[in-house]
């Protein structure tokens, strides 16, 4: 016999058209489950005992372990034993320090692969393991077969990190209904798309991990403005500062693997104490010396001071991106178990001045969001909410010169689809090569390759002639897709962009902030870029007219335009822009009776021999 | 005529109803569908029609239109748990004949 879940008024679901779906939050630490369950969101707990599965997996020749039972065989067996692969998945060798994780890591041409007993492994596959881990609760409790998942992945993804998620869950075998911010899921959970409008502030301070992202929402839209963060702080750091501390203070020997084990239990233990009680007392022995301490609230903001400083700087970072300040902030989330931790909720609520809301469980905030989603995304819900996300750089193709010419720019709310029509550079062209670029810079080597592709079977027609259409496609999960047509004859070409790597969100910080640092720099790089085009292309044309109708020129016209060409192809080699603006302009003016002279021979020549009425005025 | 729930099931219904913070009580009903006939509804109420028949069990209202009531006359809506699955279930004393997945019946 079928079980029912009471529906929404006039949205009971047809016999075996019950539309079960989830909203998984897959995290850097720990990954959730959730569904909306007779109208409520609901944490699909895990064999009755947690909410939370660590996001860890352990491979051996017996059995793939996930979750508690592979966390615990992380010191045990690290080679095997994948945590936080999260900080992998969609990124290269190159992306990462190899020396931040205790695994065999190599270079898996546009992956990395891990080196297991059991062989090779990459990110998509292990995160795949966390995914099915979720499904296989998900279908017991729901009781029967998923149509669909909503997952969360962080603001600042990347389109391979997108896509590797995206693959994930296609080999874990659930169907991606999109996928959604997590800090826009953080606002659907506390119910703020039901609004009208506002700026809201996600604070999500995770594990490992800390993203600070400001939202706009208008007309139940939301629109993700900025985000910040730092992708490795997190509550193991705010630990750490306790572990140093003690092991400082009673000269613990840290280096040791199990006395290391033990103090941060502790310190771990006396972190969250703190968050309920305002001190908390201490008395163990480790490794034969005896620890006696009282912590209180005080202390403790003051060992991790810095890092509370930390997460303020990026919140401030945040506003100043989205151009905001703080008396025009209308509500801030705590996401993430770290911001339990009073000293944190102290510190934004005096940097906002205004009351937090933190009365949903921070931990499972993410996944209650994902679960609604999927609900509306499946027609279970009743109205519909729209989540619109932004490109966090801008993206364009190469043009001579190496330039880059932008399409979409940074922060274009998703979906979003523009196109910029091109030409051709030579006469007779028949190719053009469109490489696409990620980045902020002017020119093409100072930002990111995403892809190359060529349209063939142009027509041959003289430069400039024909019409060749780009067009950028990103989809609501931040992929993109490109299309070049040549319009007067319907020529295609298009591909998928599925970068082979990623990017971390330092490495794009450190790409905005060069594009802002050198702005001067490369305005200059391109105006010479561009000068150098025109010149380049000024003096082909002039040669090739000179090789045809040389005749039509008198001596003197004649010298003089040879040495205007020799006078720009000087100043092109001397690389200043200026001269070679000057030397252009001077050829051009120069070359202008020239130009008039042969465009009469050409109209004359078009008109010989053919009779008034035969000609098509 | 009768409708009503266990108590296992009102006290569920009204968990369901607290959490969604409005709606006056339940809607039981039929629609004509499904690969043997007929499928239950089972709704939120936020606004009773005036045709609607009122029943109330364990202080839960429970709404169903005349037109479904002599399909499910004397039910009794029960919540159950089979394994880790749990849910409504309809024990509708009318029914002759249900599909294997038990989401259709006919009377």
């Amino acid at each position: 016999m079928a079980l029912l879940q009471i529906s929404e008024p006039g949205k009971s679901t047809m016999p075996h058209e019950h539309r079960r779906v989830i909203g998984i939050d897959l995290g850097t630490t720990n990954s959730l489950v959730a569904s909306v369950i007779s109208g409520s969101p609901t944490i699909l707990n895990l064999n009755n005992k947690s909410n939370l599965l660590p996001s860890v997996i352990h491979y051996s020749k017996d059995n793939i372990l996930v979750g508690n039972d592979a966390k615990k065989l992380l010191s045990k067996d690290p080679k095997n034993t994948i945590s936080s692969v999260k900080r992998l998945i969609g990124k290269t060798i190159g992306d990462i320090n190899k020396d931040n994780f205790p695994l065999n890591l190599e270079d898996g041409d546009g992956v990395i692969n891990i080196k297991t007993s059991i062989g090779i492994k990459n990110p998509i596959e292990v995160s795949a393991e966390i995914l099915k881990s979720l499904r296989t609760v998900a279908e017991k409790k729901l009781g029967g077969e998923l149509m669909g998942a909503v997952v969360t992945v962080p603001a600042y993804f990347d389109d391979a990190q997108r896509q590797a998620t995206k693959d994930a869950c296609q080999l874990s075998g659930l169907n991606i209904l999109r996928l959604i911010n997590e800090p826009t899921a953080a606002a659907v959970a506390y119910g703020l798309d039901k609004k009208s409008m506002g700026h809201f502030v996600i604070f999500d301070l995770g594990g490992g991990t800390f993203d600070v992202s400001i939202l706009n929402l208008t007309k139940g839209l939301f629109e993700v403005l900025s985000t910040h963060g730092n992708a490795n702080l997190g509550g193991d750091d705010f630990d750490q500062a306790i572990v140093n501390f003690l092991s400082h203070k009673y000269k613990l020997n840290i280096k040791d693997i199990e006395i290391q084990s033990t103090i941060s239990i502790l310190a771990k233990e006396i972190k969250e104490s703190l968050s309920n009680n305002k001190e908390v007392e201490v008395l163990k022995v480790i490794n034969g010396k005896e620890i006696q301490e009282t912590f209180t609230r005080e202390q403790f903001k003051t060992l991790v001071d810095d890092l509370i400083k930390q997460t303020i700087e990026a919140t401030k970072s945040a506003l100043n991106d989205a151009k905001l300040s703080t008396d025009e902030i209308d509500g801030i989330i705590m996401v993430g178990g770290s911001t339990r931790m009073p000293c944190i909720q102290e510190a934004v609520k005096s940097f906002f001045k205004q009351d937090l809301l933190n009365d949903l469980n921070p931990d499972e905030v993410v996944a209650l969001g994902a679960a609604i989603q999927a609900n509306i995304l499946a027609g279970n819900g009743q109205e519909d909410l729209l989540l619109l996300d932004v490109t966090p750089l801008s993206l364009g193709i190469e043009t001579m010169g190496s330039i880059v010419e932008r399409i979409i720019p940074r922060n274009t709310t998703l979906p979003v689809a523009m196109a910029q029509e091109f030409t051709t550079y030579q006469d007779g062209q028949t190719a053009m090569s469109i490489h696409v670029v990620q980045g902020e810079r002017e020119l093409v080597d100072d930002c990111r390759s995403l892809a190359k592709f060529t349209l063939r079977k142009i027509p041959p027609m003289v430069a400039g002639a024909a019409k060749i259409k780009v067009t950028f496609q990103v989809d609501t999960d931040g992929l993109l897709s490109v299309s070049a047509e040549e319009t007067t004859t319907n020529v295609k070409a298009s591909i998928e962009v599925k970068p082979s790597y990623g990017l971390s969100e330092d490495k794009i910080k450190t790409m905005l902030q060069s594009s802002y640092d050198l702005a001067e720099e490369d305005k200059n790089s391109r105006i010479l870029a561009e000068a150098k085009v025109d010149a380049n292309q000024l003096i082909e044309l002039t040669q090739k007219a000179l090789d045809t109708d040389k005749d039509l020129l008198t001596e003197s016209e004649l010298s003089q335009i040879k040495n205007g060409l020799k006078d720009l192809i000087n100043a092109l080699n001397s690389s200043n822009k200026d001269k070679i603006k000057e030397a252009t302009k001077k050829l051009n003016s120069q070359s202008e009776p020239f130009a008039a002279k042969r465009m009469d021979r050409s109209i004359q020549k078009a008109l010989t021999g053919k009779s008034i009425n035969k000609l098509e005025l | 005529m009768s409708i009503s729930l266990t108590e296992k099931a009102a006290k569920r219904a009204k968990r369901y109803l607290d959490s969604r913070g409005k709606g006056v009580g339940l809607k039981f009903g039929v629609k004509t569908t499904g690969c043997s006939g007929m499928a239950y509804i089972l709704e939120f109420v936020d606004e009773v029609s005036p045709e609607d028949q009122v029943f109330e069990s364990h202080g839960i209202k429970i709404l169903v239109d005349p037109k479904s009531l002599i399909y499910i006359d004397g039910t009794e809506l029960d919540f159950v748990k089979e394994g880790v699955n749990e849910g409504f279930q309809f024990n509708n004393p009318n029914v002759k004949d249900s599909c294997g997945c038990g989401e259709s019946f006919t009377v």
